[in-house]
């Protein structure tokens, strides 16, 4: 990798930070230092004008009426849905599943397995990485069919142990259900290895992509993951949109999860029949200008590029590294070998929470706590850290600035 | 550094280094669990009630500065009261904390409690400052956990 040429080009982050307004506003007097992209990510002009034009030029509802403002509503909706399709290299339109969320896309795959595919002494696998979303559907699927949780542990860098892994995967296994980047240590698990692991015995694979999707290419193709979750928001798109990714023989065998409107072809009192894909999994009037925000949001990433995102970020993350380890009293929890934008620590004995506040005062957004990954925290015995999170916009002076909010508040805690 | 110090009083600092009553009780008859799922916080108090008086109370866990001392804080100024004494000052307690800006609470049934004045500047932080309590009310109802989660 020394030669220069196969290296991305690096990004412009003065002018893409001039693509998102929320970063020149002050906080607590200061310049906001965002480090909390992990969290949710700020949002670029692109996406709040795309949304706010369909609202202002476009607003009806899709796939129903006869005027002009549904055709072109359902247009920029279904035109949203190519550009996700896009975005992940799904065979086709059919596979992508408009959901709220991350955790919605989870749990739809979760309560059709429940209806079919599980039954009692069965058993699914999930990664001792998992956030919450990735655990209790699976938990609620097995109180309800009886099968049982396996977790593939991990070691004390955050790796997931892939030997064990092949271990656990079984007969008895229904499905694996493993996160591609852990929003708690920011280990990038190897899942295109899972997948073959899984595939060899033959069972499917659900990859929780919801830290993946903002900082990785996605080829869903290329990792054949038969399920593949994310979320909007966490990739400079608005809340309440998400996409599930399945491949289509996998979503024709799973039963519909919610009923309702556009979900069917036809209905009578006495038998009603389901829509096509991937409508069948779609009641309701849909999230449209969430749609619209996200396509815009995707079409942000791929024109700044994901391979030269991926190489800024990990310019910052090892830049990162080094000035929070070269502080004494710093401890990093989660060095596994590849990670993704992603620095959770503890500082002395002072609590994540208070180093929190601390940072706020000067500015500085970071999140700490759980992470909504308590067996994560569980497997270091400890109750919380501190973790700052990179996204495309961020730079080597926000490190530089958490570098002196720490000092601030070894000062204050001495 | 201004708003920190309000909020991060020596006394606070003081009892998050060496917190009071910390530790198990041997003979408690009542005890509780308290968690604070958003930030892992975990406590657990251990009391010895007689005839309706708190004669001795024990903390252990970990959390942050604030629910550390809080905890500490909380456990000198009931030591010693009636159940219902240790609820009217609770009740004072969380009017400190959540009152508006402008209403200046009478600082003076609260005695030391009073340096968590500066939490309410802090929303975020109040459910650090009251863990210790609602997990003291949860030990005197005879329940066995409070999370600052339940309304
Ligand atoms: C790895 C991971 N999975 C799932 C989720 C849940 O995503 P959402 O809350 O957008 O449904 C998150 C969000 O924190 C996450 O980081």
């Amino acid at each position: 990798m020394t030669a220069a040429a196969t290296l991305p080009r690096p990004l412009d982050v003065a002018s893409i930070r001039g693509d998102f307004p929320i970063l020149s506003r002050k906080v607590h007097g200061r310049d906001l230092v965002y480090l909390d992209s992990a969290n949710t990510s700020q949002k670029p002009t692109a996406v709040l004008d795309a949304m706010d034009r369909y609202y202002r030029q476009s607003n009806a509802n899709i796939h129903r009426a006869t005027h002009l403002l549904s055709e072109e509503a359902t247009r920029a909706y279904e035109g949203a849905r190519e550009t996700a399709r896009r975005f992940v290299n799904a065979r086709s339109t059919r596979e992508i599943v408009f959901v709220r969320g991350t955790t919605e896309a989870i749990n739809l795959v979760a309560s059709g397995f429940t209806w079919k595919h599980v039954k009692e002494g069965d058993e699914i696998l999930v990664s001792g990485l998992e956030h919450h979303s990735n655990i209790v559907p699976w938990q609620i699927l097995c109180e309800r069919t009886g099968a049982a949780l396996r977790v593939i542990p991990i070691d004390d860098a955050g790796d997931l142990i892939l030997e064990e892994a092949e271990r656990l995967i079984s007969p008895r296994t229904r499905l694996v259900a493993v996160s591609h980047v852990s929003n708690a240590l920011g280990t990038i698990n190897p899942v295109r290895e899972i997948i073959r692991l899984a595939h060899a015995q033959g069972v499917p694979v659900l990859v929780d992509g919801a830290q993946a999707a903002p900082h990785l290419a996605i080829d869903v193709q290329d990792l054949d993951a038969d399920f593949y979750a994310f979320s909007g928001h966490k990739m400079c798109g608005p809340t309440g949109i998400g996409v599930l990714y399945g491949k289509e023989a996998w979503l024709e065998k799973l039963p519909p999860y919610q009923g309702g409107g556009d979900m069917i072809a036809s209905v009578t009192f006495e038998k009603t029949t389901y829509n096509a894909l991937p409508y069948r999994f779609e009641a309701g009037t849909a999230n449209i200008a969430g749609g619209v925000g996200l396509a815009a949001a995707m079409d942000y990433l791929l024109g700044v590029g994901l391979d030269r995102i991926a190489a800024h970020e990990h310019e910052l993350l090892v830049y990162g590294t080094e000035r929070l380890q070269a502080i004494s009293g710093v401890r990093l929890v989660g060095t596994a070998r590849q990670k993704a934008g992603v620095l959770s620590f503890l500082l002395g004995d002072v609590h994540p929470h208070d180093i929190g506040t601390v940072l706020d005062q000067e500015g500085i957004a970071i999140r700490t706590g759980q992470h909504c990954a308590q067996p994560v925290m569980d497997r270091y015995g400890i109750g919380a850290t501190a973790r700052a999170s990179f996204a495309l916009y961020n730079t080597r002076e926000d490190i530089d600035a958490l570098v002196r909010g720490l000092a601030k508040v070894q000062e204050l805690f001495s | 550094m201004s708003d920190l110090r309000e909020l991060y009083q020596e006394v606070i600092l003081h009892h998050n280094k060496s917190p009071r009553n910390f530790g198990t009780l041997e003979d408690a008859n009542r005890r509780a669990d308290g968690h604070n799922p958003l930030c892992g916080d975990r406590l657990s108090l251990g009391l010895k009630v007689v005839d309706g008086r708190i004669e001795d109370v024990r903390f252990s866990g970990s959390g942050c500065a604030i629910s550390k001392a809080s905890a500490s804080l909380m456990t000198e100024a009931v030591k010693g009261r009636k159940a219902e004494e240790a609820d009217a000052l609770f009740h004072r307690f969380h009017e400190l904390l959540t009152g508006p800006p402008d209403v200046k609470v009478d600082g003076k049934e609260l005695g030391k409690l009073a340096v968590f004045a500066g939490v309410r500047e802090f929303p975020v932080r109040v459910k650090c400052a009251t863990l210790a309590w609602h997990t003291l009310e949860a030990a005197l109802a005879g329940g066995e956990t409070a999370s600052t989660e339940t309304p």
